[in-house]
This record gives structure tokens, sequence and C-alpha cells, in this order.
């Protein structure tokens, strides 16, 4: 019998600090297997957020230093443009990236910071108890919203990939999802692609992806991602928003 | 400033503009890519010093700069090079305060630069010059003095030293590749085990630990590098305490003074944190009389009170807001009190 | 094509995604619970209705969470 499924070396032999069926532990797999099947172990600097995702440090197995609220895409251009041929990414949730820290991630974005930002969408503040998050859908409640996020009240869920792919910075943006196999994989794909472009130092890349948080959206872990693939997907489309090397590629076909 | 930081060493500066600094990212801006070095134009002074942090993580010689109110957004940052144990030289040149104030010179983030400015229990190196010369020198220094300690240097000056020009004699510029290794520091997990680095400790206990280590290194700056200058203190009968801008005025009122047949001499701190504490309370075993100046609504009066213990007289003169008293103010204002007090 | 997955039942938080993923029916959330307290997941010992064995097909590993499923496979 061959192995053909177990833990990349890039994760730490930890267990997770997460509940169950939480979309980090997904996506911290999935971006480790990514780093390990580009052998960019010794290149690779991660930068973990203020979040649940705080202690990623204690799972990726490659250098790592931490940022306070928002501000890791500030930090990560601090640590790239130091060193230049490493693989720098950020690691930020929806609260992190689309609101504390929003000014931040458009800049960097719109400088062209060869880094890459993995954005955990679930539309909610999870660390903090479940709180409205800019990403939390209309209608949806949560200990901050209650009786349902109100446009009039609070807002509309930001779609904040889709302002980042006006920016002229930004080289790869995409949507997934880590709710299904199919949604995984897509994730790994995209993940790649834009360290790729990042170390090809094409410009700013982020891949956001929806994510389930079984405990804040008070549902079982299957009900959770359905919720994410019937209710979220509406207001957050999945797929490729930006590609400056499809379009160069369509370009060259001319 | 921004040359001697180039003389040791620093090759990245982050920074957002504001008056009454603006000439030193200018100047960066032009002179770090001779270099082959980087200067950033962040979106903000969050963003900047956060840069700042980035670039520390990465073993870099790094620096930002500001004003007052620049600063107050940069103490985010600053609380976490503090918390994370990274070097990093900040400049502030300070303006009138508080809110939006002005752009004139003054001295009243004391407090804030001396307490350590942000959240949490943390020290950051404070030093004040008072010349172009110091201005130039202490910037050279601080950046050792940062990665030796491994912690924040601010360097707390004022609209006056930021626009004014003096000529200087530079350091020697220092080859990069030659300064101490920071094997601490994040440069990618090559032919070693990967490492982090983080201010967040859950467990209170640790993060206890992690404190007084953090005191401990603080006690060693505090026996360490303690700066001052003494001028005609040897047989003054008052003793005039300033720093910075302020401290310069000062020297020119003791020269009057001195003209005036008044027994004045001059104490200034160089570092304000950690504070000479010692020297001036060794100076008030002979001096009865201290007169405190600052530019501010009296900040650093604190600290002498501290260190004298009520062993001596200490009066105190500020002016906030952004005014700048000439000499014969300050030296007037000796003379009203050798005539009042009956000194000497 | 015969495979086989081995669950570390430790690190299992009992969500569910394996079961739900598995297109053979293979797996099951079992009636022990493991030192964190939840009931973990476990392969079946009597045949489902719809199991036609483990083919390997990873699907169970991939959803899993806590990457706590290695799988094997026959070597052809």
């Amino acid at each position: 019998m061959k192995k053909v499924f177990g833990r990349p070396k890039t994760l730490k032999p930890n267990p997770y600090h997460y509940c169950p069926g939480c979309g980090h532990s997904l996506l911290h797999r999935v971006v480790a297997e990514v780093i390990e099947e580009m052998g960019a172990e010794e290149i690779a600097i991660g930068v973990p957020p203020a979040g649940c995702a705080v202690l990623a440090y204690n799972y990726f197995d490659v250098d790592m230093g931490e940022a306070a609220h928002g501000r890791g895409a500030a930090l990560a251009t601090g640590l790239k443009r130091v060193l230049p041929d490493h693989l720098v990414f950020t690691y930020q949730g929806d609260g992190d990236i689309a609101a504390i820290g929003t000014a931040e991630t458009v800049h960097a974005a719109n400088r062209g910071e060869k880094i890459t930002c993995i954005f955990v969408n679930n539309a909610v503040y999870g660390m903090t108890g479940g709180q409205m998050a800019p990403t939390t859908l209309l209608g949806q409640t949560t200990t901050t919203s209650p009786g349902g996020r109100v446009e009039n009240r609070d807002g509309f869920p930001l779609n904040l990939s889709e302002m980042l792919a006006i920016t002229r910075g930004s080289a790869y943006i995409e949507r997934t999802s880590v709710t299904s196999p199919a949604g995984i994989r897509a994730t790994k794909k995209a993940i790649r692609k834009a360290f790729e472009i990042q170390l090809q130092g094409l410009g700013f890349t982020l891949v956001e992806v929806l994510s389930p948080c079984p405990t804040n959206l008070k549902m079982s872990p299957l009900e959770a991602c359905k919720w994410v693939d019937t209710e979220m997907v509406n207001f957050f489309p999945l797929g490729v928003i930006k590609d400056i090397t499809a379009s160069e590629e369509a370009q060259d076909a001319h | 400033m921004a040359e001697a930081a180039i003389r040791a060493g620093c090759r990245y500066y982050f920074g957002y503009p504001i008056t009454p600094q603006n000439e030193l990212p200018e100047y960066m801006s032009k002179r770090l890519p001779e270099v082959g070095g980087i200067f950033v134009q962040a979106e903000s002074e969050i963003a900047s010093i956060n840069m700042v942090i980035g670039a520390s993580m990465a073993g870099a010689r790094v620096m930002t700069s500001s004003s007052s109110p620049g600063i107050s957004l940069k103490q985010e940052g600053i609380s976490y090079l503090g918390g994370l144990e990274l070097p990093a030289v900040i400049v502030n040149m300070m303006r009138g305060g508080p809110g939006l104030g002005n752009i004139a010179p003054s001295q009243s983030d004391y407090f804030q630069a001396t307490r350590g400015g942000g959240h949490g229990d943390y020290r950051t190196i404070v030093l004040a010059p008072a010349s172009g010369q110091e201005l130039c020198d202490l910037t050279y220094k601080a950046f050792d003095l940062a990665d030796h300690y491994r912690n924040p240097v601010l360097i707390l000056a004022d609209g006056m030293m930021g626009q004014m020009m003096e000529p200087v004699r530079f350091p020697v510029l220092r080859d990069v590749e030659r300064l101490p290794k920071k094997p601490w520091a994040l440069t990618g997990a090559k032919g070693r085990k990967s490492h982090f680095i983080r201010s967040l400790i859950l467990d209170p206990e640790q993060m206890e630990e992690h404190n007084w280590k953090l005191m401990r290194k603080y006690e060693q700056i505090a026996d360490s590098e303690i700066r001052y200058e003494s001028f005609k203190t040897d047989d003054a009968d008052l003793v005039i305490v300033a720093f910075g801008t302020a401290a310069r005025i000062a020297k020119a009122a003791v020269k009057r003074a001195r003209g005036e047949g008044l027994k004045v001499g001059l104490f200034r701190p160089i570092s304000l944190w950690p504070y000479p504490s010692k020297a001036l309370r060794d100076l008030a075993k002979r001096v009865k009389h201290f007169f405190v100046f600052e530019l501010n609504a009296g900040q650093m009066i604190e600290d002498v009170h501290l260190a004298l213990g009520g062993e001596a007289d200490v009066f105190f003169y500020g002016r906030p807001g952004g005014v700048v008293p000439n000499p014969a103010e300050i030296s007037r204002i000796v003379s009203r009190q050798f005539f009042q007090k009956e000194i000497g | 094509m015969k495979g086989t997955i081995k669950i570390d039942s430790d690190q299992c938080k009992g969500c569910g995604f394996c079961v739900e993923a598995c297109p053979n029916d293979v797996i099951e959330i079992g009636s022990q619970r493991n030192a964190m307290g939840y009931f973990y997941a476990v392969v079946k010992k009597a045949k489902g209705k719809d199991d036609k064995g483990c083919t390997g097909c990873s699907l169970c590993a991939i959803m899993c969470p806590e990457v706590a499923i290695e799988v094997y496979r026959e070597k052809r």
C-alpha cells in the first residue's frame, strides 16, 4: 500500500485549537501543501493576523512574523522590500483585512506589492465571539446585528476583492471556498497561482476564501458549509476576479 | 539626520509627510536609492510604522520619522516594536499640540515619549539632541543602540531642530554587510528550523515573565545608556534643567546671566529615558535651586521632582503651544529668581 | 482499485465532513469519545447499504480539517 495522502511537512504536528469544522483548519493545510509542493519552505515568510488565526505560527513550519490587527499588508510590505526574493504572504480574516486593515490592503495592492494576501471570509468576527463583520450578509444575525444586518443601519457587505481588482497594482485576485473537495482543489490552485505570480514579480495577489465558521453561525459544520454554498456565494460570487496573466495570454492569441 | 542614518547602515525608510519634518523623507527618497536602499511613502503613519516592523523583522536597519500627531498614530506600532523586541529608529520633530495644534516647535510629547507612549509595560530609549551635530551623532548612535538592545529608539527633537541649518561633521559610512548579524530575524527557514516573532502570549504567567524580561533589559539600559551635559554647574548657585531646543536657549541665557555676575549653570539631559536622575541628585548635594525650563506646560519637571525627592527648590517656567522665547526672556527670569530668593 | 484510510482518533473533532465526502459510505461517527471529548470518525465495521469499499480516493482526507486522515492505495 502506498501513502497517497498525509500531513504536509510544512505543517507542524500540533493539533489545531480551532473548533470542529473550521475553515481555518482546512485552509492552513492547503497553504502548507502549496508551499511544500512548490519547494518554497526556505523562502516562505507568513504574516498571521489578530483573530482566531493569531496562533497560525504554531502550525506553519515556516518563518512567521505577527502583525497587529489589520496591518498585515503593511508589515508584509516591509518584509518583502527587504527580502524581494522571498515568498511573503499574509493570512487575514474579514474583520482584519476588510475593516480595520482596508487602507493598508488597498494601498499595498495599489503599489503592486509583490505579496499574497490570503483572505478568509466567514462573514463574522470569530475570536471576539460572533459580532458583525464587514462581510456579514444582509439579513444575517450576529451578536451586534440582532434581527439581521440592515443596510440602512449597518451598511452593505463589502466586496473587498472586487475593489482591489480595480487597483492597477493588483495582478491576480480569485475567490474560492473550502466547503467541498472541489472548492478545496480550486483554492489550492488559486493559492499556487497567486504565489507563482508573486515570485514572478507581476504584482499584488490575493485569494479570498469563503470559509465556514460553524460556532459563530450557530450551525453544525455541514450546515455551515451549506450556508456558505447557498447564501454567501450570492453576495460573494466564486471565480477569478482579476488575472493579468490571462489577459496577456488572450492578447497573445490575437 | 537622514545622511547620518544612511551612514549608520539604514537602508530602509517608510514614512508619511507631516510638517515640520518633511526634509528628512525628501532627502531619503533621493539618497536611499543611490546606496541600494528603499524609500516608501506609505498611505498613513500607521502603515509606515508597520512597514518598519516588517523590515525590522527581516533584519534590516530601518527608520521612520514624523511629528506629534503622526507619532500618536505610530504609537500602535511602537508598542508592538517594544513587545516584539525589534530594533527601529523613530524620529519625532515635535510641534504644538494637543490635537492638530500647530506646526511651531514644541516639547509637549515628553510624557508620551518617555513613558512608552502606547499600550503595555514597555520603554523606548529616548534621545534629545540640541544641535545639528548632535542630531547627526545621536541618529548614528541610535541604530547601534536599537540593534544592541533589540529595542525601538526615539529621537525626540522639535520643529526648530527640524528646520535649522548648521554645518556638521558626518561619521564614517558603515559597510552594511559587516554590521552585526541578527540570527533571530525572519529570513526564511534555510538550513535552520523555522522561527516566529510574536508579541501575543496568552498565558498570563508566561506574559508576566516576558514583561519581567523586558524590565531586566530596561534596567540594563538604565545602567549603561545615561547621557547628559553639564554646563557651568561646578560653581553654580542655580541650575537650569532643560533639553533640546529649550536647553539651547537656556545655554545662551546662562552666558548672559554669567555676564551679569550670576552663578548659573545648565543641566541638559540628552537621554530622556533613561533619565539622568542620579547625576541630577548628585548635583543637588550642592545646588539648592533648580529652574526647569520647557517648551510645554510642565512635563519633564515631574522627572526632576522624582530625581530630587524634595531636596531642593524647583521652579518651573514653560512656554507651550509653539512659542519659542528668546534667551533674554529666560535670563530675565533667572535674575528675578536670584533677587526674589536672595540666591548667592 | 483498493484503498484504506487511517483516522487519528485523538485529532478528530467529529465534524462529519469525511462522512459526507465519502462516496462509498465507508465512514461513520463512532460512539466513543476521544480525549478532547469528541465522538470521532471511524471506518464502518459492518458494511453499509451503499458500501462498495474504500478506493483510496482521498476525498475524506481532503475534507478533513484536522489533517487526521491518512490515505493508502494499492500499488498497481
